[in-house]
């Protein structure tokens, strides 16, 4: 039919403008940074000789480095407390309002509230500050994100299992191990994969809590110091390795736990 | 052990990682708010409400208006193109709504500052925008299009729009397509089903998203200090120098707290929208039952 034909044009209009929008700008930064001139003028020629200083450049292999060790130690304690956390709540058969307002809070509260209050916080307490209060940091919202992954999958968990396990003797170790763990296991890989995602990114935060000096320089710290004495090739070479791992993380995450960002 | 006090064990490691690391420190900028600034930047423990008398001050009143409105015509432009965005999406053949869902969700997960910066390769004198421009035929000066207002919105627009099509595309995808029919049927117009049937009983979608967008936007300071070049200072950036460079920590504490108030006031809006949405349904389907 003429109408539904239009309509259907229509739509389909509006999802290629929609996805040009929200991929052409990308898209000309990773082009650009395989451009050989280095302006964002003209292209002159492929070349990766982008990438090759990147891999000279001391200061962003040393930030690269700080970002790994946060992510890696960050993400292994949230999605330890954020997994417990999950289990416990979904356990239970009622909790309040004010738990599940402690848990959404993180994920809600603005990167730069929750910045200054860690500032200020660890300057009360005279701590030094460095990688270790950014990732003490990170653990807050990262634990939140692992913890609502693992709930949902736990919401169509049959608990009657755990007890029949108990039942038959099991320890609770044994339960957990052979039982409850089996089942959410693919959704406590994709909140690790998340969480180290989210950590990798995280700029404001650890902007807050890394200290003076530059030897906790995060790489997104890092970045935003580069970006803001303009545009470098150096950069979209950069940004097109960040852009390129965190895409593939929540690729994989996203096929581990079919759902957590189509929900 | 009893399952009550199991369940109390798991959740205690996490519930006191937050309570240390979060709440702890966010009551302290709250008390923070109420304290003095020292002759030499530090805290004076004298109790005051001066700093957040002086959030009402006609200069940083100005600056809160500011951003109220840069970030409501952000939100208001991410919806219009997040919901047609969504509308798009729950019209496709069924088989490719995760697929498209998926690669629109896709560029909010790569790093903020780089999106951000990618604005900055489009937008500045010799970028994409002016060689198209050139391309065209246009000879004449580069237009200044970055450092100004419109980047910013552009910016934040950019950044959020992937969580309004996921808001939205959520209650677009559970609409009943026989209730458009039944307003065909009716003889309602395209326009009106729309506006009568399909927009009220999407509401909590695009509550849920522009909330979402005001909120991210009026507290950023990332994007109006790239992409405004330090010429449109937002709430965001105000609170980033109270407590960096003028080194006045209650002052910018008071801002936080005025943030969250804020951030509060617009999700209380939203549970009062979803409620109503939720009431018209109610009302709807109590209209069939009786």
């Amino acid at each position: 039919m003429n109408h539904s034909f239009a309509r259907s044009f229509g739509m389909r209009t509006i999802l290629v403008l929609v996805f040009a929008f929200l991929y052409i700008p990308i898209a000309v930064l990773a082009a650009l940074s395989f451009n050989e001139g280095g302006l964002p003028t003209a292209w002159s020629g492929f070349s990766l000789k982008w990438y090759a200083s990147l891999a000279g450049n001391s200061a962003i292999l040393s930030a690269a480095l700080n970002t790994l060790i946060v992510a890696l130690i960050s993400t292994a304690i949230a999605t330890l407390l954020g997994t417990l956390l999950a289990i416990g709540i979904e356990m239970r058969r009622q909790y309040g309002k004010g738990l599940e307002a402690l848990i959404f809070a993180p994920m809600i509260i603005p990167d730069i509230v929750l910045a200054i209050a860690l500032l200020s916080f660890f300057s009360m307490l005279n701590l030094t500050m460095g990688l270790h209060t950014i990732i003490l940091a990170h653990v807050v919202f990262n634990l939140a994100f692992v913890c609502s992954v693992v709930r949902a999958r736990l919401k169509s968990f049959d608990w009657s299992i755990v007890e029949a396990s108990a039942d038959l003797g099991a320890s609770a170790i044994t339960t957990f191990r052979r039982v409850t763990l089996p089942v959410i296991a693919p959704a406590v890989i994709a909140g690790a994969l998340l969480a180290f995602t989210l950590s990798v990114d995280e700029f404001i935060i650890a902007f807050f809590t890394a200290g003076a000096g530059r030897a906790s320089t995060t790489l997104p710290m890092q970045i935003y110091a580069m970006i803001r004495f303009g545009i470098t090739p150096e950069i979209n070479a950069l940004a097109t390795i960040v852009m390129a791992v965190s895409i593939t993380a929540l690729t994989l995450s996203q096929r581990l736990n079919r759902g957590i960002i189509g929900q | 052990m009893t399952r009550p006090s199991r369940s109390s064990l798991l959740m205690a490691p996490a519930l006191a990682w937050l309570a240390a690391l979060m709440v702890v420190p966010c009551a302290l900028v709250l008390a923070l708010a109420f304290f003095r600034r020292g002759i030499y930047g530090g805290i004076e423990y004298t109790f005051t409400l001066e700093n957040f008398g002086l959030v009402f001050d006609p200069l940083y009143a100005g600056i809160f208006l500011n951003s109220a409105r840069i970030a409501g015509t952000a939100t208001l432009i991410a919806v219009v193109i997040g919901y047609a965005a969504a509308y798009a999406i729950a019209a496709a053949p069924r088989r490719w709504q995760p697929v498209f869902l998926f690669f629109a969700v896709l560029p909010f997960w790569s790093n903020y500052l780089i999106r951000t910066y990618a604005w900055i390769v489009l937008l500045n004198r010799e970028g994409l925008i002016t060689q198209l421009l050139r391309w065209f035929g246009y000879t004449g000066e580069p237009p200044s299009m970055l450092y100004t207002e419109g980047a910013v919105i552009a910016g934040l627009v950019y950044n959020y729009l992937p969580f309004v099509i996921l808001a939205c595309y959520a209650p677009l995808s559970r609409l009943n397509p026989e209730l458009a029919e039944a307003s065909r049927d009716l003889g309602a117009s395209a326009a009106t089903t729309f506006r009568r049937v399909i927009l009220p009983l999407t509401v909590p979608g695009i509550a849920a998203g522009a909330v979402f967008v005001f909120v991210l936007s009026i507290g950023n300071f990332v994007t109006p200090a790239l992409l405004g070049g330090g010429r449109f200072q937002m709430i965001g950036n105000l609170v980033y120098d109270q407590f960096l460079t003028a080194n006045d920590w209650p002052f910018g504490a008071a801002l936080a707290m005025a943030l969250i108030a804020i951030m509060l006031l617009v999700l209380m809006a939203q549970a009062l929208a979803a409620n109503r949405a939720s009431g018209h349904v109610t009302q709807a389907g109590g209209g069939t039952d009786g």
